[in-house]
């Protein structure tokens, strides 16, 4: 506990993040106003004018809108990430298993995947099965798979030159059991940290991809497209750009920070 | 060293085959051809099947890739269907945007980056590596194209000083056509400087412990010399790579802020190729921009045989 204490990163970065997941869990439930509730008579409010962050060209709730926006940013990009750490781990560790030139082939293959910005595979996506939620988390998740697959392999084939997995290997232990009862345990840390950190960059990715029309159709509130709809009224509302970049740059500072200090505290050897 | 570049150099050609065949492939394996994408769900039969013959989208994918793999070694990129222009001149013309849009932001991320990285390496928990990592943490976390809004608002909302988007073109002189893309670049520049600032100070950092460091410092070279002589070159390596690394995102920061600035250059072509479902250049774009970062991470290989003479020594 005191060498949690002892990390001000990490704190910080746990209460950003638990604020963000309760603001989003919340807002499930409650919202100061109702996110879609159109009143032109008050439109582009300043904030405290009316409601507490003010309102949008529709006369919508920013504060509320930038809740529901929290939610629908981060379940987005926490399903994107759970679907690209899965599918990366399950390569590396295969990988790791197999070595020779199903690494190569792999590792190639990975090479090739993390040339293609996931903005455009999305755009690309977007052209044929239309754009949408479903359109954004595959193409952040494709992104992901070589990261994590990365990583994995890399931290796996460590853990397979150790002496138990060496022993493991010569009580005649099969691969696929060594890979369930040694290496994934022995990995698991790293898979943490990187998991927190890439979903600061999925954060980051949706928002990019909802401000280019490619997330969630509206009415949903994304805080992507709520930059988007900003643009117009950059003079007379400008806190219409400035809240909802300051969500996803403290949403995602929150998450980096975290994986940070998750670093530090899982694996003290590297501390660099 | 010959036999170390052309084995990379055979390697980044089948790199590129492959991702050209992948993307392909996946354009092929998505529902809906690019014909029926072109015209829509209004379109006859006919209309349809002529289309589809005209794009020669009745020949087998393996002849279909062939023949486009033909004409992309020639320099063909095929036909855009919304502006009725080779996509390759299209392309071409846009780069000259993007390019320089790209390398300013590069540069300036550079500029920004290395100074502060080892000023904070040098002086390591004091003031300079607070206000470092600081930097590094928040220009990390914010989205290059609110920062591109946020400049827009102060410089040219507020202040006036600059144009809030668009591009007179080259031909209107250096100055303006500079000018267009200072905010932009800056705005790209910012989260790379984030990442390359953070990587400056941890490879100084352990470069500078290194022996010989250590021996630069005791034959009675200055701190500084020591530093920026001997250390700091030395630290350059993962830095490179880092800028490598970082050039998918670069890409990606690119095709937003161009949105925001509304500058003509490829990310826009590319995002207006969508709006107007212009398959055959979104299917280009994507293409030469994976391309891109593919020959930018092997010319970073390469660097990294220059800068680095024990990879130039043993086969990696």
């Amino acid at each position: 506990m005191s060498s949690v204490l002892r990390r001000p990163t990490f704190l910080i970065g746990l209460v950003i993040t638990l604020f963000l997941v309760s603001v989003a869990i919340v807002s499930l439930f409650w919202t100061p106003l109702s996110p879609s509730k159109m009143q032109i008579v008050h439109k582009l409010k300043a904030p405290l004018e009316y409601g507490l962050l003010g309102t949008d060209q529709f006369g919508r709730d920013v504060a509320s809108m930038l809740m529901v926006g929290a939610w629908n940013s981060l379940s987005t990009s926490l399903l994107a990430v759970a679907i690209g750490a899965t599918l990366g781990t399950a390569v590396g560790v295969y990988v790791a298993a197999m070595r020779g030139f199903t690494e190569t082939v792999v590792m190639r293959a990975c090479d090739i995947i993390f040339a293609v910005p996931p903005i455009l595979s999305a755009m690309l996506l977007g052209a044929f099965i239309g754009s949408g939620r479903f359109t954004a988390i595959i193409a952040i998740a494709v992104f992901m798979v070589p990261v994590f697959a990365r990583l994995t392999l890399g931290a796996a084939n460590q853990i397979w030159t150790r002496d138990y997995v060496t022993a493991a290997i010569g009580m005649g232990r099969n691969r696929a059991k060594i890979t369930f009862t040694h290496i994934l345990p022995n990995i698991s840390n790293q898979i943490i940290v990187q998991v927190t950190i890439q979903l600061g960059l999925a954060i980051l990715t949706e928002a990019g991809l909802s401000f280019l029309g490619l997330g969630m159709p509206p009415p949903a509130p994304t805080w992507g497209r709520m930059l988007s709809d900003a643009q117009t009224f950059l003079g007379p509302a400008p806190w219409l750009a400035l809240l909802p970049g300051l969500a996803i740059a403290i949403a995602v500072m929150g998450l980096n920070m975290l994986g940070d200090g998750l670093r530090d505290l899982l694996d003290p050897r590297d501390q660099t | 060293m010959i036999t170390l570049i052309a084995r990379r150099l055979a390697g980044l050609i089948i790199t590129l085959l492959l991702v050209s065949a992948l993307i392909f492939a996946v354009m092929d394996f998505l529902p809906g051809d690019p014909a029926s994408v072109i015209l829509g769900t209004s379109a006859s039969a006919d209309t349809l099947a002529a289309l589809r013959q005209d794009m020669g989208l009745d020949q087998p994918l393996v002849l279909r890739y062939a023949a486009w793999l033909g004409g992309v070694l020639q320099g063909d990129l095929g036909q855009s269907y919304t502006y009725g222009v080779p996509v390759a001149g299209l392309i071409a013309e846009r780069l000259a945007v993007t390019i320089p849009l790209a390398f300013i932001a590069v540069l300036l991320s550079i500029v920004i980056a290395i100074p502060l990285g080892v000023q904070a390496a040098r002086h390591q928990n004091g003031l300079m590596d607070v206000v470092a990592g600081l930097f590094s943490h928040v220009s990390i976390a914010v989205p290059a194209f609110w920062v591109g809004l946020l400049l827009i608002i102060l410089f040219s909302t507020v202040l006036g000083w600059m144009p809030a988007g668009g591009f007179p073109g080259w031909g209107s002189g250096f100055w303006a056509a500079f000018q267009a893309l200072l905010l932009p670049a800056v705005a790209l520049a910012l989260p790379q400087a984030g990442v390359l600032t953070r990587v400056t100070r941890s490879a100084v950092l352990e470069v500078m412990n290194e022996d010989f460091v250590r021996t630069a410092r005791s034959k009675g070279l200055s701190e500084n010399t020591a530093l920026w002589r001997h250390a700091v070159p030395n630290a350059l390596i993962p830095v490179v790579t880092m800028l490598g690394l970082q050039f998918t995102f670069l890409i990606a920061g690119a095709v937003l802020v161009e949105n925001v600035f509304n500058l003509p250059g490829v990310g826009r072509l590319a995002f207006q190729a969508l709006a107007q479902r212009d398959v055959v250049v979104m299917q280009d774009v994507v293409l030469f921009f994976a391309a891109l970062v593919i020959v930018m991470n092997f010319l970073v290989d390469l660097a990294y045989l220059i800068i680095d003479p024990r990879l130039r020594a043993g086969v990696r």
